[in-house]
Protein backbone atom coordinates (compact mmCIF):
# COMPACT_ATOMS: atom_id res chain seq x y z
CA UNK A 1 0.00 0.00 0.00
CA UNK A 2 1.36 3.07 -0.78
CA UNK A 3 1.00 6.73 0.72
CA UNK A 4 -1.39 8.23 -1.86
CA UNK A 5 -3.57 5.57 -1.15
CA UNK A 6 -3.97 6.61 2.24
CA UNK A 7 -6.20 9.15 1.15
CA UNK A 8 -8.78 7.13 0.44
CA UNK A 9 -11.15 7.35 3.53
CA UNK A 10 -12.17 3.31 3.18
CA UNK A 11 -8.58 2.86 2.72
CA UNK A 12 -7.50 4.63 5.84
CA UNK A 13 -9.77 3.31 7.88
CA UNK A 14 -8.83 -0.18 6.98
CA UNK A 15 -4.97 1.19 7.48
CA UNK A 16 -6.04 2.85 10.62
CA UNK A 17 -7.66 -0.53 12.22
CA UNK A 18 -4.63 -2.78 11.09
CA UNK A 19 -1.91 -0.36 12.94
CA UNK A 20 -3.71 1.14 15.77
CA UNK A 21 -3.08 -2.25 18.22
CA UNK A 22 0.56 -1.92 17.33
CA UNK A 23 0.84 1.70 17.80
CA UNK A 24 -1.15 1.09 21.38
CA UNK A 25 0.98 -1.03 22.53
CA UNK A 26 4.28 0.79 21.41
CA UNK A 27 3.07 3.64 23.07
CA UNK A 28 2.25 1.78 26.57
CA UNK A 29 5.64 -0.04 26.10
CA UNK A 30 7.49 3.08 25.70
CA UNK A 31 5.38 5.01 28.63
CA UNK A 32 6.26 2.40 31.15
CA UNK A 33 10.21 2.62 30.67
CA UNK A 34 9.77 6.01 30.49
CA UNK A 35 7.88 6.28 33.66
CA UNK A 36 10.19 3.88 35.37
CA UNK A 37 13.63 6.01 33.85
CA UNK A 38 11.92 8.78 35.26
CA UNK A 39 11.60 7.30 38.67
CA UNK A 40 15.00 5.81 38.39
CA UNK A 41 16.23 9.15 37.89
CA UNK A 42 18.52 11.27 40.54
CA UNK A 43 16.85 14.26 42.33
CA UNK A 44 17.71 17.88 40.81
CA UNK A 45 20.34 19.63 42.97
CA UNK A 46 18.11 22.52 43.22
CA UNK A 47 14.63 21.72 42.56
CA UNK A 48 14.78 18.23 44.43
CA UNK A 49 11.97 15.98 43.54
CA UNK A 50 9.64 18.20 41.85
CA UNK A 51 11.69 18.02 38.90
CA UNK A 52 9.69 14.87 38.62
CA UNK A 53 6.94 17.12 37.22
CA UNK A 54 9.19 17.90 34.43
CA UNK A 55 8.88 14.75 32.44
CA UNK A 56 5.16 14.90 32.10
CA UNK A 57 4.89 18.60 32.04
CA UNK A 58 7.80 19.40 28.88
CA UNK A 59 6.43 16.61 26.59
CA UNK A 60 2.81 18.13 26.79
CA UNK A 61 4.23 21.23 26.33
CA UNK A 62 5.82 20.08 23.41
CA UNK A 63 2.91 18.43 22.16
CA UNK A 64 0.60 21.32 22.51
CA UNK A 65 2.61 23.38 19.93
CA UNK A 66 3.30 20.42 18.18
CA UNK A 67 -0.20 19.44 17.25
CA UNK A 68 -1.23 23.12 16.37
CA UNK A 69 1.50 22.39 13.82
CA UNK A 70 -0.29 19.53 12.78
CA UNK A 71 -3.27 21.05 12.44
CA UNK A 72 -2.02 24.01 10.19
CA UNK A 73 -0.94 21.08 8.09
CA UNK A 74 -4.29 19.84 7.96
CA UNK A 75 -5.75 23.49 7.18
CA UNK A 76 -3.33 23.63 4.56
CA UNK A 77 -4.69 20.38 2.91
CA UNK A 78 -8.51 21.48 3.86
CA UNK A 79 -7.98 24.88 2.13
CA UNK A 80 -5.30 24.26 -0.73
CA UNK A 81 -6.69 20.60 -1.98
CA UNK A 82 -9.89 20.49 -0.05
CA UNK A 83 -9.00 16.78 1.05
CA UNK A 84 -11.75 15.52 3.50
CA UNK A 85 -9.42 13.36 5.17
CA UNK A 86 -7.53 17.12 5.82
CA UNK A 87 -10.67 17.89 7.70
CA UNK A 88 -10.81 14.77 9.81
CA UNK A 89 -7.13 15.03 10.57
CA UNK A 90 -7.74 19.01 11.62
CA UNK A 91 -10.92 18.22 14.02
CA UNK A 92 -9.74 15.34 15.25
CA UNK A 93 -6.73 16.82 16.58
CA UNK A 94 -8.10 19.99 18.41
CA UNK A 95 -9.37 17.89 21.45
CA UNK A 96 -6.14 16.06 22.00
CA UNK A 97 -3.57 19.22 21.69
CA UNK A 98 -6.48 21.05 24.26
CA UNK A 99 -6.13 18.05 26.23
CA UNK A 100 -2.35 18.05 26.45
CA UNK A 101 -2.05 22.09 27.36
CA UNK A 102 -3.96 21.65 29.95
CA UNK A 103 -2.20 19.24 31.29
CA UNK A 104 0.79 21.33 30.46
CA UNK A 105 -0.99 23.87 32.48
CA UNK A 106 -1.95 22.56 35.69
CA UNK A 107 1.55 19.69 35.88
CA UNK A 108 2.96 24.06 35.35
CA UNK A 109 0.86 25.11 38.09
CA UNK A 110 1.60 22.42 40.17
CA UNK A 111 5.37 22.71 39.91
CA UNK A 112 5.51 26.51 40.20
CA UNK A 113 3.22 26.26 43.43
CA UNK A 114 6.77 24.93 45.44
CA UNK A 115 9.14 26.74 43.40
CA UNK A 116 7.77 30.08 43.09
CA UNK A 117 5.55 29.52 46.14
CA UNK A 118 2.41 30.59 44.18
CA UNK A 119 -0.30 28.56 42.11
CA UNK A 120 0.06 30.55 39.08
CA UNK A 121 3.40 33.22 37.98
CA UNK A 122 2.33 35.34 35.19
CA UNK A 123 5.70 33.87 33.84
CA UNK A 124 6.10 34.12 29.92
CA UNK A 125 5.89 30.35 29.37
CA UNK A 126 2.58 29.58 31.10
CA UNK A 127 1.42 32.88 29.69
CA UNK A 128 1.75 31.71 26.09
CA UNK A 129 0.73 28.43 26.88
CA UNK A 130 -2.28 30.22 28.55
CA UNK A 131 -3.55 32.26 25.20
CA UNK A 132 -2.85 28.95 23.20
CA UNK A 133 -5.12 27.26 25.63
CA UNK A 134 -7.25 29.78 25.01
CA UNK A 135 -6.76 29.89 21.03
CA UNK A 136 -7.59 25.55 21.46
CA UNK A 137 -10.73 26.50 22.97
CA UNK A 138 -11.78 28.75 20.72
CA UNK A 139 -11.41 26.32 17.94
CA UNK A 140 -13.62 23.70 19.69
CA UNK A 141 -16.31 26.25 20.10
CA UNK A 142 -15.97 26.93 16.28
CA UNK A 143 -16.11 22.97 15.38
CA UNK A 144 -19.03 23.09 17.60
CA UNK A 145 -21.23 25.87 16.75
CA UNK A 146 -21.64 24.73 12.61
CA UNK A 147 -23.20 21.64 11.58
CA UNK A 148 -21.83 21.59 8.14
CA UNK A 149 -18.67 19.50 8.31
CA UNK A 150 -16.85 21.03 5.57
CA UNK A 151 -18.24 24.58 6.02
CA UNK A 152 -16.85 24.06 9.72
CA UNK A 153 -13.70 22.88 8.63
CA UNK A 154 -13.08 25.17 6.14
CA UNK A 155 -13.80 28.26 8.52
CA UNK A 156 -11.37 25.95 11.13
CA UNK A 157 -8.74 25.88 8.54
CA UNK A 158 -8.24 29.90 8.32
CA UNK A 159 -8.13 30.50 12.49
CA UNK A 160 -5.82 27.40 12.26
CA UNK A 161 -3.62 29.39 10.03
CA UNK A 162 -3.62 32.83 11.45
CA UNK A 163 -3.05 31.03 14.63
CA UNK A 164 -0.11 29.82 13.76
CA UNK A 165 1.35 32.86 11.84
CA UNK A 166 0.49 34.86 15.28
CA UNK A 167 1.51 32.60 17.94
CA UNK A 168 5.38 33.25 17.20
CA UNK A 169 4.21 37.39 17.87
CA UNK A 170 2.29 36.25 21.12
CA UNK A 171 5.19 35.09 22.46
CA UNK A 172 7.46 37.61 21.64
CA UNK A 173 4.93 40.45 23.35
CA UNK A 174 4.52 38.37 26.26
CA UNK A 175 8.15 37.80 26.75
CA UNK A 176 8.58 41.11 26.25
CA UNK A 177 5.15 42.16 28.45
CA UNK A 178 7.20 40.11 31.22
CA UNK A 179 10.58 41.32 31.30
CA UNK A 180 9.13 44.74 31.61
CA UNK A 181 6.64 43.68 34.85
CA UNK A 182 8.97 41.38 36.59
CA UNK A 183 12.60 40.54 37.23
CA UNK A 184 13.70 37.38 35.37
CA UNK A 185 12.10 34.06 36.97
CA UNK A 186 14.04 31.87 39.39
CA UNK A 187 13.29 29.15 37.19
CA UNK A 188 14.92 28.33 33.74
CA UNK A 189 12.43 25.35 32.66
CA UNK A 190 14.29 22.65 30.86
CA UNK A 191 16.99 24.64 30.03
CA UNK A 192 20.14 23.98 28.11
CA UNK A 193 22.01 23.26 30.86
CA UNK A 194 20.09 19.74 31.79
CA UNK A 195 22.54 16.98 33.25
CA UNK A 196 22.46 13.96 31.13
CA UNK A 197 20.77 11.54 33.52
CA UNK A 198 17.50 14.08 33.50
CA UNK A 199 17.69 14.26 29.31
CA UNK A 200 17.87 11.10 28.65
CA UNK A 201 14.14 9.64 30.76
CA UNK A 202 12.98 13.47 29.39
CA UNK A 203 13.66 12.12 26.01
CA UNK A 204 11.92 8.76 26.33
CA UNK A 205 9.37 10.57 27.55
CA UNK A 206 8.75 12.75 24.82
CA UNK A 207 8.75 10.19 22.11
CA UNK A 208 6.18 8.00 24.24
CA UNK A 209 4.08 11.15 24.77
CA UNK A 210 4.01 11.84 20.55
CA UNK A 211 3.49 7.98 20.40
CA UNK A 212 0.70 8.60 22.69
CA UNK A 213 -0.55 11.81 20.63
CA UNK A 214 -0.18 9.79 17.22
CA UNK A 215 -2.55 6.78 18.47
CA UNK A 216 -5.38 8.72 19.64
CA UNK A 217 -4.88 11.06 16.55
CA UNK A 218 -5.35 7.95 14.85
CA UNK A 219 -7.94 6.53 16.62
CA UNK A 220 -10.23 10.32 16.44
CA UNK A 221 -9.95 10.23 12.80
CA UNK A 222 -11.11 6.87 12.50
CA UNK A 223 -14.22 8.09 14.95
CA UNK A 224 -14.65 10.91 12.70
CA UNK A 225 -14.42 9.09 9.34
CA UNK A 226 -16.99 6.82 11.12
CA UNK A 227 -19.49 9.83 12.48
CA UNK A 228 -19.53 11.08 9.08
CA UNK A 229 -20.73 8.40 7.40
CA UNK A 230 -22.97 7.82 9.92
CA UNK A 231 -24.58 11.09 9.10
CA UNK A 232 -24.59 10.40 5.17
CA UNK A 233 -26.19 7.54 5.70
CA UNK A 234 -28.74 9.11 8.14
CA UNK A 235 -29.24 11.79 5.33
CA UNK A 236 -30.02 9.10 2.75
CA UNK A 237 -32.24 8.07 5.53
CA UNK A 238 -34.22 10.94 5.34
CA UNK A 239 -34.40 11.83 2.30
CA UNK A 240 -35.64 8.00 1.36
CA UNK A 241 -38.90 8.76 3.96
CA UNK A 242 -39.64 11.69 2.62
CA UNK A 243 -39.77 10.20 -1.09
CA UNK B 1 12.39 6.14 46.32
CA UNK B 2 11.38 9.23 47.96
CA UNK B 3 9.12 12.32 46.72
CA UNK B 4 10.80 14.82 49.33
CA UNK B 5 8.32 17.57 51.00
CA UNK B 6 6.88 18.21 47.94
CA UNK B 7 5.16 14.70 47.20
CA UNK B 8 1.83 16.12 46.97
CA UNK B 9 2.63 18.10 44.07
CA UNK B 10 4.23 15.45 41.96
CA UNK B 11 1.63 13.02 42.66
CA UNK B 12 -1.01 15.32 42.35
CA UNK B 13 0.56 16.05 38.98
CA UNK B 14 0.70 12.38 37.73
CA UNK B 15 -3.10 12.14 38.89
CA UNK B 16 -3.87 14.99 36.57
CA UNK B 17 -2.52 13.98 33.22
CA UNK B 18 -2.81 10.45 34.50
CA UNK B 19 -6.76 11.03 34.38
CA UNK B 20 -6.43 13.87 31.78
CA UNK B 21 -5.30 10.86 29.34
CA UNK B 22 -7.29 8.24 30.41
CA UNK B 23 -10.27 10.74 29.78
CA UNK B 24 -9.17 10.76 26.34
CA UNK B 25 -8.58 7.00 25.74
CA UNK B 26 -12.19 6.66 27.13
CA UNK B 27 -13.30 9.70 24.89
CA UNK B 28 -11.80 7.66 21.30
CA UNK B 29 -12.96 3.99 22.63
CA UNK B 30 -16.95 4.95 23.90
CA UNK B 31 -16.93 7.30 20.39
CA UNK B 32 -15.69 4.35 18.38
CA UNK B 33 -18.39 1.72 20.28
CA UNK B 34 -20.48 3.96 19.65
CA UNK B 35 -20.02 5.11 16.04
CA UNK B 36 -19.83 1.18 15.22
CA UNK B 37 -23.30 0.85 17.13
CA UNK B 38 -25.41 3.36 15.10
CA UNK B 39 -23.75 1.79 11.57
CA UNK B 40 -24.81 -1.52 12.69
CA UNK B 41 -28.62 -0.25 12.99
CA UNK B 42 -28.36 1.64 10.18
CA UNK B 43 -27.34 -1.26 8.00
CA UNK B 44 -29.42 -3.30 9.34
CA UNK B 45 -32.40 -0.70 8.42
CA UNK B 46 -31.37 -1.43 5.01
CA UNK B 47 -28.90 1.37 4.23
CA UNK B 48 -26.35 1.23 1.93
CA UNK B 49 -23.67 3.89 0.97
CA UNK B 50 -24.27 4.74 -2.96
CA UNK B 51 -20.76 4.71 -3.51
CA UNK B 52 -18.88 2.64 -0.63
CA UNK B 53 -15.51 4.46 -0.52
CA UNK B 54 -16.23 8.10 -0.61
CA UNK B 55 -17.62 7.97 3.06
CA UNK B 56 -17.15 11.84 3.56
CA UNK B 57 -19.37 12.88 1.46
CA UNK B 58 -21.99 15.15 2.86
CA UNK C 1 -9.99 52.73 -7.54
CA UNK C 2 -13.40 55.07 -8.02
CA UNK C 3 -15.41 51.73 -6.87
CA UNK C 4 -12.82 51.10 -3.56
CA UNK C 5 -13.57 55.15 -3.24
CA UNK C 6 -17.20 54.57 -3.80
CA UNK C 7 -17.51 51.84 -1.32
CA UNK C 8 -15.51 53.60 1.85
CA UNK C 9 -17.56 56.51 1.31
CA UNK C 10 -20.78 54.15 1.45
CA UNK C 11 -19.87 52.02 4.12
CA UNK C 12 -18.65 55.62 6.56
CA UNK C 13 -21.97 57.08 5.30
CA UNK C 14 -23.86 54.01 6.66
CA UNK C 15 -22.17 53.40 9.54
CA UNK C 16 -23.07 57.36 11.04
CA UNK C 17 -26.59 57.46 9.81
CA UNK C 18 -29.47 56.76 11.47
CA UNK C 19 -29.26 52.82 12.17
CA UNK C 20 -25.74 52.95 12.06
CA UNK C 21 -23.86 51.07 15.14
CA UNK C 22 -20.54 53.57 15.07
CA UNK C 23 -21.66 56.07 17.94
CA UNK C 24 -22.73 52.85 20.11
CA UNK C 25 -19.03 52.06 20.24
CA UNK C 26 -17.97 55.42 21.88
CA UNK C 27 -21.22 55.11 24.26
CA UNK C 28 -19.72 51.79 25.29
CA UNK C 29 -16.71 52.60 26.01
CA UNK C 30 -17.87 55.78 27.92
CA UNK C 31 -19.59 53.11 30.37
CA UNK C 32 -16.60 50.96 30.23
CA UNK C 33 -14.40 53.43 31.31
CA UNK C 34 -16.94 55.09 33.56
CA UNK C 35 -17.83 52.12 35.75
CA UNK C 36 -13.68 50.98 36.30
CA UNK C 37 -13.85 53.93 39.04
CA UNK C 38 -17.08 51.69 40.98
CA UNK C 39 -14.71 48.70 40.50
CA UNK C 40 -11.44 50.09 41.78
CA UNK C 41 -12.33 53.00 43.78
CA UNK C 42 -12.38 56.77 43.39
CA UNK C 43 -8.40 56.88 44.25
CA UNK C 44 -7.04 59.27 41.76
CA UNK C 45 -3.64 58.22 42.21
CA UNK C 46 -4.32 54.96 41.53
CA UNK C 47 -7.17 56.16 38.05
CA UNK C 48 -3.80 58.03 37.20
CA UNK C 49 -1.61 55.34 36.99
CA UNK C 50 -4.19 52.65 35.52
CA UNK C 51 -5.57 55.03 33.07
CA UNK C 52 -4.12 54.14 30.24
CA UNK C 53 -4.56 50.50 30.24
CA UNK C 54 -7.96 51.52 31.46
CA UNK C 55 -8.48 53.53 27.97
CA UNK C 56 -7.16 50.82 26.03
CA UNK C 57 -9.25 47.86 27.46
CA UNK C 58 -12.21 49.91 27.11
CA UNK C 59 -11.20 51.29 23.43
CA UNK C 60 -10.59 46.96 22.01
CA UNK C 61 -14.18 46.06 23.82
CA UNK C 62 -15.48 48.93 21.89
CA UNK C 63 -13.88 47.96 18.66
CA UNK C 64 -15.15 44.57 19.45
CA UNK C 65 -18.22 45.60 19.85
CA UNK C 66 -19.14 46.96 16.74
CA UNK C 67 -16.97 44.33 14.73
CA UNK C 68 -20.01 42.00 14.10
CA UNK C 69 -21.19 44.73 11.52
CA UNK C 70 -18.31 45.11 9.31
CA UNK C 71 -19.60 42.75 7.02
CA UNK C 72 -22.73 41.42 8.91
CA UNK C 73 -25.12 44.54 7.18
CA UNK C 74 -23.92 43.67 3.53
CA UNK C 75 -24.51 39.76 3.92
CA UNK C 76 -28.23 40.46 4.89
CA UNK C 77 -28.87 43.02 2.42
CA UNK C 78 -27.13 40.85 -0.08
CA UNK C 79 -24.41 43.83 -1.27
CA UNK C 80 -21.40 41.59 -0.05
CA UNK C 81 -22.42 38.74 -2.28
CA UNK C 82 -21.76 41.62 -5.28
CA UNK C 83 -18.59 42.38 -3.66
CA UNK C 84 -17.56 38.95 -3.64
CA UNK C 85 -18.30 38.49 -7.72
CA UNK C 86 -16.99 42.02 -8.19
CA UNK C 87 -14.22 42.32 -10.64
CA UNK C 88 -12.23 44.51 -7.95
CA UNK C 89 -10.00 42.34 -6.45
CA UNK C 90 -11.57 40.77 -2.89
CA UNK C 91 -8.58 41.70 -0.52
CA UNK C 92 -8.90 44.75 -1.79
CA UNK C 93 -12.18 45.50 -0.80
CA UNK C 94 -11.57 43.88 2.31
CA UNK C 95 -9.39 46.27 3.37
CA UNK C 96 -11.63 49.47 2.07
CA UNK C 97 -14.02 47.70 4.13
CA UNK C 98 -11.91 48.06 7.32
CA UNK C 99 -10.51 51.44 6.25
CA UNK C 100 -14.08 52.51 6.70
CA UNK C 101 -15.36 50.91 9.79
CA UNK C 102 -12.09 52.07 11.27
CA UNK C 103 -12.92 55.83 9.95
CA UNK C 104 -16.37 55.55 11.32
CA UNK C 105 -15.80 53.38 14.60
CA UNK C 106 -12.39 53.67 15.83
CA UNK C 107 -11.54 57.40 15.16
CA UNK C 108 -14.74 58.56 17.39
CA UNK C 109 -13.58 56.60 20.26
CA UNK C 110 -9.64 58.30 19.64
CA UNK C 111 -11.70 61.71 19.71
CA UNK C 112 -13.09 60.83 23.06
CA UNK C 113 -10.30 59.31 24.59
CA UNK C 114 -8.91 63.13 25.87
CA UNK C 115 -12.58 63.35 27.87
CA UNK C 116 -12.17 60.39 29.66
CA UNK C 117 -8.53 60.72 30.37
CA UNK C 118 -9.38 64.03 31.97
CA UNK C 119 -11.92 62.31 34.18
CA UNK C 120 -9.47 59.29 35.21
CA UNK C 121 -6.38 62.19 36.04
CA UNK C 122 -4.40 61.74 33.20
CA UNK C 123 -1.68 64.71 32.62
CA UNK C 124 -1.17 66.05 28.57
CA UNK C 125 1.87 63.54 27.88
CA UNK C 126 0.04 60.34 29.37
CA UNK C 127 -3.13 61.98 26.96
CA UNK C 128 -1.51 62.46 23.70
CA UNK C 129 0.25 59.33 24.34
CA UNK C 130 -2.55 57.41 24.83
CA UNK C 131 -3.94 58.95 21.70
CA UNK C 132 -1.22 58.12 19.21
CA UNK C 133 -1.07 54.90 20.40
CA UNK C 134 -4.99 54.35 20.05
CA UNK C 135 -4.16 56.18 16.59
CA UNK C 136 -0.96 53.34 15.53
CA UNK C 137 -3.00 50.22 17.39
CA UNK C 138 -6.68 50.43 16.52
CA UNK C 139 -6.17 49.73 12.98
CA UNK C 140 -4.20 46.43 14.09
CA UNK C 141 -7.77 45.36 16.07
CA UNK C 142 -9.67 46.28 13.27
CA UNK C 143 -7.71 44.50 10.63
CA UNK C 144 -7.41 41.36 12.41
CA UNK C 145 -11.09 41.45 14.06
CA UNK C 146 -12.13 41.46 9.90
CA UNK C 147 -11.13 38.04 10.01
CA UNK C 148 -13.94 37.01 13.11
CA UNK C 149 -16.01 39.32 11.32
CA UNK C 150 -15.51 37.60 8.03
CA UNK C 151 -15.94 33.69 9.34
CA UNK C 152 -18.86 35.42 11.17
CA UNK C 153 -21.09 36.42 8.46
CA UNK C 154 -19.96 32.94 6.93
CA UNK C 155 -21.11 30.58 10.01
CA UNK C 156 -25.16 30.74 10.91
CA UNK C 157 -24.75 30.87 14.71
CA UNK C 158 -21.12 32.90 13.93
CA UNK C 159 -21.94 36.06 16.16
CA UNK C 160 -21.22 34.81 19.69
CA UNK C 161 -17.77 33.09 18.38
CA UNK C 162 -16.57 36.31 17.39
CA UNK C 163 -15.15 37.63 20.40
CA UNK C 164 -13.60 34.41 21.50
CA UNK C 165 -11.58 34.00 18.45
CA UNK C 166 -10.68 37.66 17.46
CA UNK C 167 -9.38 38.02 21.28
CA UNK C 168 -6.31 36.09 21.89
CA UNK C 169 -5.47 37.68 18.64
CA UNK C 170 -5.64 41.07 19.76
CA UNK C 171 -3.02 40.64 22.51
CA UNK C 172 -0.38 41.66 21.08
CA UNK C 173 -2.04 44.67 20.00
CA UNK C 174 -2.74 45.26 23.88
CA UNK C 175 0.20 44.41 25.26
CA UNK C 176 2.26 46.75 23.39
CA UNK C 177 -0.11 49.32 23.13
CA UNK C 178 -0.43 49.88 27.08
CA UNK C 179 3.56 49.62 27.13
CA UNK C 180 4.04 52.27 24.72
CA UNK C 181 1.23 54.46 26.43
CA UNK C 182 2.68 53.86 29.68
CA UNK C 183 5.86 54.90 28.34
CA UNK C 184 4.58 58.42 27.41
CA UNK C 185 2.60 58.76 30.41
CA UNK C 186 5.48 58.19 32.73
CA UNK C 187 8.74 58.77 30.80
CA UNK C 188 10.95 56.33 32.80
CA UNK C 189 11.19 53.97 29.93
CA UNK C 190 11.42 54.62 25.62
CA UNK C 191 9.03 55.35 23.81
CA UNK C 192 10.30 54.27 20.54
CA UNK C 193 10.23 51.08 20.75
CA UNK C 194 7.17 49.44 21.61
CA UNK C 195 5.55 52.01 19.60
CA UNK C 196 7.07 51.13 16.79
CA UNK C 197 6.22 47.49 17.02
CA UNK C 198 2.62 49.01 17.66
CA UNK C 199 3.11 50.41 14.09
CA UNK C 200 4.32 47.26 12.76
CA UNK C 201 1.61 44.74 14.19
CA UNK C 202 -0.97 47.10 12.36
CA UNK C 203 1.32 46.60 8.84
CA UNK C 204 1.16 43.01 10.09
CA UNK C 205 -2.94 43.18 10.20
CA UNK C 206 -3.02 44.93 6.98
CA UNK C 207 -1.12 41.92 5.28
CA UNK C 208 -2.89 38.54 7.37
CA UNK C 209 -6.52 40.81 7.99
CA UNK C 210 -7.31 41.25 4.04
CA UNK C 211 -6.17 37.92 2.72
CA UNK C 212 -7.91 35.80 5.41
CA UNK C 213 -10.56 37.85 5.48
CA UNK C 214 -11.27 37.31 1.65
CA UNK C 215 -10.34 33.75 1.96
CA UNK C 216 -13.14 33.18 4.29
CA UNK C 217 -15.49 35.01 2.59
CA UNK C 218 -14.69 33.30 -0.70
CA UNK C 219 -14.46 29.88 1.14
CA UNK C 220 -17.81 30.20 2.93
CA UNK C 221 -19.83 32.10 0.40
CA UNK C 222 -20.36 29.25 -1.83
Amino acid sequence: MSLIDLANPSRFLKFAERVLPWLAAATAVLMLVGLQQVFAAPDDYQQGATVKIMFIHVPSAWLSMFVWGVMSLAALGTLVWRHPLADVSAKAAVPIGAAFTFIALVTGSLWGRPMWGTYWEWDARLTSVLILFLMYLGLMALWRAVDDPSRAARAAAIITLVGAINLPIIKFSVDWWNTLHQPASVLRIGGPTIHPSLLVPLLIMAVAFSLLFLTLHLAAMRNEILRRRVRTLRLLQASAARA
Amino acid sequence: MTLGQHATFIIAAYAIAATVVAGLIVWVVADYRRQRAILHDLEIAGMKRRSAPQASRS
Amino acid sequence: MSALAALIRRDVLVSLRVGGGALIGVLFFLSVVVLMPFAVGPDLALLKRIGPAILWLGAMLASLLTLDRLFAADHDDGSLDLIVMSRTPLELACIAKALAHWVASSIPLIAAAPALALMLNLDAAATIGVMLTLLAGTPALTLMGMIGAALAVTLRRGGLLLPVLVLPLSIPTLIFGVIAANAAASGQSPFGPPFSILCALSLFGLVVGPLAAAASLRQGLD
